[in-house]
C-alpha cells in the first residue's frame, strides 16, 4: 500500500500512466492489456513490428481514438475527456501528411502557432524554422517541399506550442543521415533545455538506441520489454563477443565477464594480442530476440 | 479562448481565399461556370414569354442556384478532401483548431460563391434591360437572399461531408440530390406546369425559394403573375430558408464533432489505402 505522499509524488512526476489498456477493432483485439508509465522529462521510444498497435497506442494517448478498456491518464487527464487547455500542452506529429499544399511554410507555422498564444508562450517563428533547417524555405509552398523537408515542418508544427509532452510517430521516415542527426540534436535540446517529455515510435533501432532513456517493445498486444537500451541488451544476451588475433590467427570467444577474460588474454600473450574487438549485444540483437521469442510462442 | 480561435479562423479563411484565387484550376472553373451562365442569359436577352423578359426571369434564379451549388458542394468537397489529406487532423491537434477550421471553410466558400455570383450578375446588367429599373432596395434584397442561401446550404454540406465515407460518394450524392431539386425548382421549367405533388415537394426545399426570393427582390410586381400563387411570398421564402438554416446550424456542430472525434491517423491511412485500391 503506497503512502499518500508517494501517490502525490507519482502524480506530479508521471506524465503518462497506462494500466490494462485494451483496444479491439470489432472481434480483433489489438491491445490486450498494456501497462507502462512515463515520467516527466523522459525520452521513450516505442518499438514493435508493424501491426503491433504502436500507432493505436499513441492515438489513444493523444485523445484521437477511444479505447475499449483500461485506465489512461496523460498529464493527469483522461485523454478521452481532454479539453482544449489540455490539448495545448501536447505536441503531436502523426505519420505522413500531405495537407495545406497551397500554404507557405512560414505562413502555416505562424497560423498554427497563433492558436497556442492564449495558453502558453510558443517558440519564436524564425528560431524554430532555423532549428529544423527550414529558414531559407519560409516562403516556399508546402507542395514544393521534399519528403524530408515536409517531415521537418511536421516536427516544427508539433513543437511550436512548446509542449510539455511530445508524441512523434515515425518522425524520421524519409530523412537523409544529415537531417536525421540534426533532428536528434533538436530532440536532445528539447529534452535537456525544455524538459519536454517525448514518446516516439521508430523502425530505426540505431535511432532508438541513440535517443531513448527507456525503450518499450510492443508486440502481440502487450509490452514485452521495458528498460534502458543497455539493460535490455544485458537481459537478452549477457555474453559479449571478444575477437582477437595472435600471430595472424583469428579467435572468437563469448563471455559474460569481458574484463576478466581480456585481462587473462594479455597475461597469457602480452603484446602478441592484435585486432582486439569487443562487441556487446546491440539493441537490434535484443529486439530480434524479443520479437522472435514472441513469434515462436 | 474560443473567440481567439474564431478570429484566427476568419484570418485563415481570407488566406485560403487568397490561395484559391491564385490557383489556375480554381480560376478556370469559376470563369467557366460564370461564362456558361452568361451564355444562357445572352441567348435569352431578347426573348419574351407573354410579354415577360425571359432573361430577367432566369438571371436571379440562376445566381441563387449557383450559391446553393457552391455552398453545398464546396463544403462537401472541402471536408471530404481535407479529411483524407490530413488538414482536419492537423486542425484537431491544435487547441480549438477545429473552430478555426470550420470558420475558415465558411469564409472561403461564402467569398468564392459570392464572387461567382457577381461574375454572372454584373455583365448581365448590360444585357438585360428589364433589370435597369432595379433600385438599391432590390439589390439589397437579392444580397439578403444570397446570404440566406449560404446559411441554408453550408451547414448541410458540412453534415453530408462528415457522413460521406469517401469524397466521391459524398460529392456524387449531393450533386444528384441538388440537381433533382433544381430540376423541379421552377428555375429551368415553369413550376406551374408540374403536377401538384411535385410542386409541394419543390416547396419543401431551398432551391425553389431561393429562386422565388431572388425574383421577388429584383423583378417588377407584374412578374408575380407567373408565380405559383400569382403573388410574391417573401415571408414564406424567408421562413423556409431560415428553417433550413436553423436546422442545419443545430445539427451540423454535433455531426462535425462526432466526425472529428473519429478522425485519426490510422483511419486516414486506411481510407487512403482503399482509395489506392480504387485507383489501381
Amino acid at each position: 500500500m503506497p503512502s499518500l505522499e508517494d501517490a502525490v509524488h507519482d502524480l506530479a512526476t508521471d506524465v503518462i500512466r497506462v494500466h490494462d489498456l485494451r483496444m479491439s477493432y470489432g472481434p480483433v483485439e489489438v491491445l490486450k492489456g498494456v501497462d507502462f508509465t512515463v515520467r516527466r522529462g523522459e525520452v521513450i521510444v516505442l518499438l514493435g513490428p508493424n501491426g503491433a498497435g504502436k500507432t493505436t497506442t499513441i492515438e489513444i494517448l493523444e485523445g484521437f481514438r477511444m479505447r475499449s478498456g483500461g485506465q489512461v491518464t496523460v498529464l493527469g487527464v483522461d485523454p478521452a475527456r481532454g479539453d482544449e487547455a489540455w490539448r495545448a500542452r501536447l505536441g503531436v506529429v502523426l505519420q505522413s501528411w500531405r495537407d495545406h499544399g497551397r500554404w507557405k511554410v512560414g505562413e502555416l507555422l505562424a497560423h498554427l502557432r497563433a492558436f497556442y498564444t492564449p495558453y502558453r508562450t510558443p517558440f519564436d517563428l524564425d528560431e524554430l524554422l532555423a532549428a529544423v533547417g527550414l529558414a531559407e524555405h519560409a516562403g516556399r509552398r508546402l507542395s514544393k517541399l521534399s519528403g524530408g523537408e515536409r517531415r521537418r515542418l511536421d516536427v516544427a508544427i508539433g513543437i511550436v506550442g512548446r509542449p510539455e509532452l511530445l508524441f512523434l510517430d515515425e518522425p524520421t521516415a524519409g530523412f537523409d543521415p544529415h537531417a536525421r542527426r540534426d533532428f536528434h540534436d533538436l530532440l536532445h535540446r528539447l529534452s535537456d533545455l525544455e524538459e519536454t517529455t517525448i514518446l516516439m515510435t521508430t523502425h530505426d533501432l540505431d535511432e532508438a538506441e541513440k535517443l531513448a532513456d527507456r525503450i518499450l517493445i510492443l508486440d502481440e498486444g502487450g509490452i514485452v520489454a521495458d528498460g534502458s537500451p543497455d539493460a535490455l541488451a544485458r537481459k537478452v544476451a549477457r555474453d559479449a563477443q571478444v575477437r582477437w588475433s595472435v600471430d595472424g590467427e583469428h579467435f572468437v570467444h563469448a563471455t559474460d565477464d569481458v574484463t576478466a577474460f581480456v585481462r587473462g588474454l594479455f597475461a597469457q600473450h602480452g603484446d602478441a594480442v592484435q585486432d582486439l574487438e569487443i562487441r556487446r549485444a546491440t539493441l537490434e540483437d535484443t529486439y530480434m530476440a524479443m520479437v522472435l521469442k514472441e513469434v515462436r510462442r | 479562448m474560443i473567440w481567439h480561435a474564431v478570429r484566427l479562423g476568419l484570418r485563415r479563411g481570407l488566406t485560403e481565399t487568397k490561395h484559391a484565387f491564385r490557383e489556375p484550376q480554381e480560376i478556370f472553373f469559376t470563369l467557366f461556370w460564370a461564362g456558361s451562365f452568361l451564355v444562357v442569359i445572352y441567348f435569352q436577352r431578347d426573348a419574351t414569354i407573354a410579354g415577360v423578359s425571359l432573361a430577367a426571369l432566369t438571371l436571379p434564379s440562376l445566381v441563387t442556384l449557383g450559391i446553393a451549388f457552391n455552398g453545398l458542394m464546396g463544403m462537401v468537397g472541402g471536408l471530404a478532401v481535407e479529411r483524407e489529406d490530413g488538414t482536419l487532423l492537423r486542425a484537431k491537434s491544435v487547441p480549438h483548431g477545429m473552430v478555426g477550421y470550420v470558420i475558415a471553410k465558411v469564409v472561403l466558400i461564402s467569398l468564392s460563391s459570392l464572387t461567382g455570383s457577381m461574375l454572372v450578375l454584373l455583365p448581365s446588367l448590360f444585357m438585360v434591360s428589364a433589370l435597369d429599373a432595379v433600385g438599391v432596395p432590390g439589390w439589397l434584397g437579392l444580397f439578403g437572399i444570397l446570404m440566406l442561401g449560404l446559411l441554408a446550404t453550408l451547414p448541410w454540406g458540412a453534415v453530408i461531408g462528415s457522413f460521406a465515407s469517401n469524397p466521391q460518394t459524398g460529392a456524387g450524392f449531393s450533386m444528384l440530390g441538388l440537381a433533382g431539386l433544381a430540376a423541379i425548382s421552377g428555375i429551368f421549367y415553369p413550376i406551374t406546369s408540374m403536377p401538384g405533388w411535385l410542386q409541394v415537394v419543390a416547396q419543401v426545399f431551398p432551391p425553389y425559394w431561393l429562386g422565388h426570393g431572388a425574383r421577388a427582390a429584383v423583378l417588377p410586381p407584374g412578374f408575380a403573375a407567373a408565380e405559383l400563387t400569382g403573388a410574391w411570398r417573401v415571408e414564406w421564402c424567408v421562413l423556409v430558408l431560415a428553417l433550413w438554416a436553423a436546422a442545419g446550424f443545430l445539427i451540423a456542430p454535433g455531426v462535425l464533432r462526432r466526425m472529428a472525434r473519429r478522425e485519426s491517423g490510422s483511419v486516414m491511412q486506411a481510407r487512403r489505402e482503399r482509395a489506392m485500391q480504387r485507383v489501381g
